[in-house]
């Protein structure tokens, strides 16, 4: 049984299997959420995780993320 | 300022050097694609965009970077519906992650209607970004004192209201405008109000470096066309600034030669 990670995603909880063995990275739950990590940017509990730790940030359970992108704007 | 007359008439702000001097907001467009041929016709070089959450239901949503290519097009992230300091400078700092740039357009503001510039917040943002090494433009309120502290605190561009928001009214202040950029030596930027092309060609008479807008465009009925108009209402009132205009007088004095009338 794979063990899940609920995370706070932009303000609503969702629940992730972690990997088999391993920890759910920050570039694990993009890849489960499909977006192009080259236009997106993450905070993790208010902190800003760069593009370059993605891989080595890992996520439990409680966590919460906000998932940002430019949009238009004035 | 010879150039001018030669099409080398550029600026600078924060060591990048721009020809075009209207800067225009992507936001309230009908799509994408309107958004894309609004700023083509614009000839605008840097844009604002607005960081926002990603619709995680709808992953494979196009993005404004598949319209609006951001290796030709400056983005300037900008912190509009930011309420608080805090809320800005955490936008901003996403916004940098995401785009991988440092110039920024900060604004923090008071409450509708009229969304007017929060002056004590704008100060506490623009220090700690400053701080953090983010090259900051301040949207600000028309304040004398507030442009030359904020210049002084090492904003890049000082960027006045001409209006409210959103509000198309025109510049209703430009003799304050005036004033203001007596003493500021950055960048000055008129940064909304206005509502038609006319008010942009106002904003650059009066001097102002670069004029930016959103709404005049895209809450024109075409507002491609309006785009347009407005590139050409920059470049006629930069022109005109750069002519200087003859003197106001009081009364008439006559085009033609009184000399040599016939009796």
């Amino acid at each position: 049984m794979p063990s899940t990670v609920t995370l706070t995603l932009n303000g609503e909880s969702r629940a992730f299997n972690a990997p088999v063995g391993g920890a759910l990275s920050v570039q694990g739950l993009l890849v489960l959420l499909e977006l192009d990590m080259r236009k997106v940017a993450v905070e993790l509990n208010e902190e800003i995780v760069p593009r370059s730790r993605y891989t080595e940030t890992c996520l439990a359970s409680g966590d919460s993320l906000e998932i940002v992108h430019f949009i238009g704007g004035g | 300022m010879d150039g001018a007359v030669a099409g080398e008439d550029t600026w600078t702000v924060a060591g990048r050097t721009f020809r075009s001097r209207l800067i225009v907001g992507t936001g309230r467009y009908k799509d994408l694609e309107e958004t894309a041929a609004a700023i083509e016709a614009s000839g605008a070089e840097i844009v604002t965009v607005a960081v926002r959450r990603v619709n995680l239901s709808d992953p494979k949503a196009p993005m404004l970077q598949d319209y609006v290519d951001p290796k030709k097009i400056t983005y300037l992230p900008n912190t509009a519906g930011c309420f608080t300091a805090r809320e800005a400078v955490r936008t901003l700092r996403l916004a940098r992650e995401a785009g991988g740039w440092n110039l920024v357009k900060l604004e923090v503001l008071g409450p509708a209607p009229l969304l007017y510039p929060d002056m004590p917040g704008t100060f506490e943002a623009a220090k700690e970004l400053i701080a953090d090494g983010f090259e900051v433009m301040v949207y600000c309120a028309d304040d004398p004192l507030a442009a030359v502290r904020l210049q002084e605190m090492g904003c890049v561009a000082i960027m006045p209201l001409g209006a409210p928001i959103g509000s198309g009214l025109g510049l209703q202040n430009p003799a304050m405008l005036s004033m203001i950029m007596e003493n500021v030596t950055v960048p000055f930027v008129v940064d909304a109000g206005v509502g038609t092309a006319s008010d942009a060609t106002i904003a650059m008479e009066l001097g102002c470096d670069a004029v930016l807008l959103n709404s005049a465009i895209a809450h024109a009925k075409n507002p491609v066309l309006m785009a347009k108009a407005m590139k050409h209402a920059v470049q006629a009132g930069r022109l005109a600034h750069l002519a200087g205009r003859m003197p106001r007088r009081l009364g008439a004095d006559p085009s033609s030669p009184l000399s040599g009338l016939i009796r």
